[in-house]
């Protein structure tokens, strides 16, 4: 057997991992990896200009390719600045293993230069962390990491590695588990037949159902389950913020999201429902509004792989717990085996009832004959784009613009920060993405609040040569904070303004990219063509949209799923 | 309803902080919690006593679960089940006061442990209403000091939780 030193015991896991790219920044805890990480060339290393984009980059490129990413960073501030990011990928369920350097074990608990407890510190927003006390463990460690993070209810692990335990002068015999058990870790890997069966029957006898899926079933990649089973029945379908794209937008089947900013149509039939099948949803208050209120004719069939996502915030008549796409399938057999046929007639009628709802009120907006809208830049990038790029967003006005206009066909791409709302997000994983999918066109819609976040990576992409596109939606404001304060705070606009902005086009610039500044209405396809064709170059495009515009519909506060506000005035 | 939730964890640094931990994340709320390795030195056993409605019950056990490092776990409360503290409870003891102490600890069943000229330390052991029922009975101003164990708890019959 070989012998290697902890260091180059962890590098070497990380090859017999199939780990091609880590983001990361050195420090002293981390130095005998990375200098492990320089005598080899099969691991390649992306370095970022703060700890949180690494983990925004590792977590974009997880949300891209369902794979795991993988973060390297020292002890102290390297550990604390991931926190953010490690809280992104957990409250999304996102696969990934942070790897952080520590003091050396003689040291903790001494106060030591750069000492954090970040096993402490991670513990909330972890899905688990392991700490090295022997560096021949780290082999074995690392197996467990990536296969806690990647399997049941995916999440981020963080590592943390004391500096002693990859010292260069000891070495231990290396070799790389093939398998892992834990005795206490064993996800579910089918649902329960009789559960499922008693589902197929609710689902069929059903007059007014409705699919409601959410981001599991993209981690779960079963989208291509759940489109085949929604066609099957023919019912109508909507989901969450998070599984965007696990059934075509373009589908006339598709009612769109729902939700807080989801459209009139969804929230209605979910309203108006006597059946909810609940696919990888956790029913988030985003979604439900007051629960008390919520769904009141509903009875809820709930499939998910974590059980506790199951009557967390609202009773599921049938849960079952189980890999989406397993129950999905065993689901499909049933349905088309079945003697039982939807109600023809019932589906029929529900179809008109929702068809007359989106007559009522599609998802639409003012134009105007000068200002730019913010929806009518999303729309016309999805036409230039032919509703095929990746599009990663920040927070606010604009991540809802983007999530409402952007019609998404396909899952995994469109990636945004559901769970924990981070600004800052867009840039970094739109970085993640590119890296890998480097012949894809993939934009960040963003806002000039949420981009100044992080927007030192314009120097990382420079280096690395990362040409995506930032469609910066400029409204001069904290947009969404704003809306908040125009509807509940009588428009008092405590600190929602962003005052001093930089001259975005001079910025993009001094880090070596395309800067593009659009505020004429007339501008608006001819320069957002030209960005486009700069495929090589990163393109900060920075339009002036309308400043006063509001996200609708928007569910009232506290009332149940169709209490809406359409617009400024008009309230259902 | 207060719960009895008996739990098999990996007996490992970092163990236990998960689960109080998680007790305090999501605003559980912790009356009693015993912890100690069982048999098997790789696992402990912990006892944790909590109130609240079903539904918060079962987001409890399920978030339990979830914990890596959770083995097993059983609420002892959903069948017949025993459960015990224990208390060692220091008290003024002069003149009289001893003669009828020493009956009250007996009617208790309990045992004094410790003497000296003016205490006696008791130990006494039993489901908490009956500790809680002994510190009533000898009254507040004779008690000097009060440790309680927390509760343990075990399953009644045949029924063992075990790997
Ligand atoms: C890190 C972080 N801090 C604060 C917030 C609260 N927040 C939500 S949206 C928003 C405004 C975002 O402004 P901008 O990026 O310009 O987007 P806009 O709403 O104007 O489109 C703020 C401050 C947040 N989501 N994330
Ligand atoms: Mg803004």
């Amino acid at each position: 057997m070989e012998l290697l030193s902890g260091a180059d015991m962890l590098i070497r896991s990380l090859q017999d991992q199939g780990i091609e790219y880590i983001y990361g920044y050195p420090g002293g805890a981390a130095l005998h990896i990375y200098d492990a990480l320089f005598r080899q060339d099969e691991v390649k290393h992306i370095l970022v200009r703060h700890e949180q984009a690494a983990v925004h980059m590792a977590d974009g490129y997880a949300r891209a390719t369902g794979m795991p990413g993988t973060v390297l960073v020292t002890s102290g501030p390297g550990a604390t600045n991931t926190i953010t990011g490690i809280a992104t990928a957990f409250m999304d369920s996102i696969p990934m293993v942070v790897l952080c350097g520590q003091v050396a074990s003689t040291l903790i608990g001494e106060d030591a230069f750069q000492e954090t407890d970040m096993m402490g510190v991670s513990r909330p927003v972890v899905k688990h962390n392991l700490s090295v006390r022997h560096p021949s463990e780290i082999p074995e460690i690392i197996r467990k990491a990536y296969y806690i993070a990647s399997t049941g209810r995916p999440g981020p692990v963080v590592v943390d590695i004391p500096k002693d335990m990859t010292a260069p002068n000891e070495r231990f015999e290396y070799a790389y588990p093939k398998k892992v058990k834990l005795r206490s870790y064993n996800p579910a890997i089918r649902g329960h037949a009789g559960q499922i069966k008693k589902a197929v029957d609710m689902m069929l006898a059903a007059r007014r159902p409705v699919i409601y899926a959410g981001g599991g079933v993209i981690l779960g990649k079963a989208s291509g389950q759940l489109t085949e089973l929604v066609r099957k029945l023919g019912y109508p379908i909507t989901n969450t913020l998070m599984g965007i794209g696990c059934y075509p937008a373009s589908d006339k089947q598709h009612l769109g999201w729902l939700g807080m900013h989801g459209t009139y149509e969804a929230n209605m039939a979910m309203h108006h429902s006597d059946l909810i099948l609940a696919v990888g949803a956790r029913f988030d208050d985003r979604v439900t509004n007051a629960t008390e209120k919520f769904c009141p004719g509903a009875r809820i069939i709930h499939i998910d792989i974590d059980p506790a996502s199951i009557s967390k915030t609202i009773d599921a008549d049938v849960p079952i717990v189980g890999p989406v796409d397993a129950v999905l399938k065993e689901m499909l057999a049933l349905v088309k085996e079945s003697k039982e046929k939807p109600d023809a007639e019932a589906i029929a009628s529900w179809w008109k009832q929702i068809d007359e709802w989106r007559a009522f009120h599609g998802m639409r907006y003012e134009t105007s004959p000068d200002v730019i809208k913010p929806q009518e830049v999303v729309e016309m990038l999805h036409r230039l784009t032919n509703g095929d790029a990746f599009v990663t967003s920040d927070v606010g006005q604009h991540q809802m613009f983007a999530a409402q206009y952007y019609k998404f066909d396909k899952p995994n791409r469109w990636i945004n920060s559901g769970g924990l709302g981070t600004m800052g997000f867009g840039l970094p994983a739109a970085m993640g993405i590119k890296l890998t999918h480097p012949d894809d066109e993939v934009l960040c819609i963003t806002g000039e609040g949420s981009i100044q976040m992080n927007i030192q990576e314009l120097s990382t992409c420079n280096q690395y040569k990362l040409p995506v596109k930032i469609i910066n939606l400029n409204n001069q404001a904290l947009g969404m904070v704003k809306q908040w304060q125009d509807m509940n705070y009588e428009s008092r606009h405590s600190h929602s303004y962003m005052e001093s902005l930089p001259d975005f086009i001079k910025l993009a610039e001094a880090y070596g990219h395309v800067g593009i500044r659009i505020d004429k209405k007339e501008d608006l396809e001819p320069k957002l063509k030209e960005a486009l064709a700069m495929k090589d170059r990163l393109v900060f495009v920075d339009i002036q949209v309308d400043r006063f515009e509001h996200v609708y519909p928007m569910q009232v506060a506290r009332g149940c799923m169709k209490d809406m506000w359409l617009s400024k005035t008009e309230r259902v | 309803m207060r719960r009895i939730i008996s739990v098999l964890l990996e007996n490992e640094p970092g163990a236990l902080s998960r689960v109080v931990g998680l007790f305090s994340q999501r605003n559980y709320n912790i009356e009693t919690l015993t912890v100690a390795p069982t048999e098997d030195e790789t696992l402990s056993r912990l006892t944790v006593t909590t109130t609240g409605p079903d539904r918060v019950i079962e987001q409890i056990t399920k978030q339990l679960n979830k914990l890596v490092e959770v083995v097993k776990l059983v609420d002892l409360t959903e069948g017949p089940h025993i459960e015990r503290e224990l208390m060692l409870i220091k008290l003024k003891a002069t003149g009289s006061q001893r003669a009828e102490i020493k009956r009250t600890v007996d009617i208790f069943r309990g045992q004094i442990v410790d003497v000296t000229s003016s205490v006696y330390t008791v130990q006494l052991a039993g489901p908490s209403d009956k500790l809680d029922g002994f510190v009533q009975a000898i009254g507040a101003s004779g008690v000097l000091e009060v440790v309680r164990s927390g509760i343990s708890g075990i399953a009644r019959g045949e029924k063992v939780l075990s790997l």
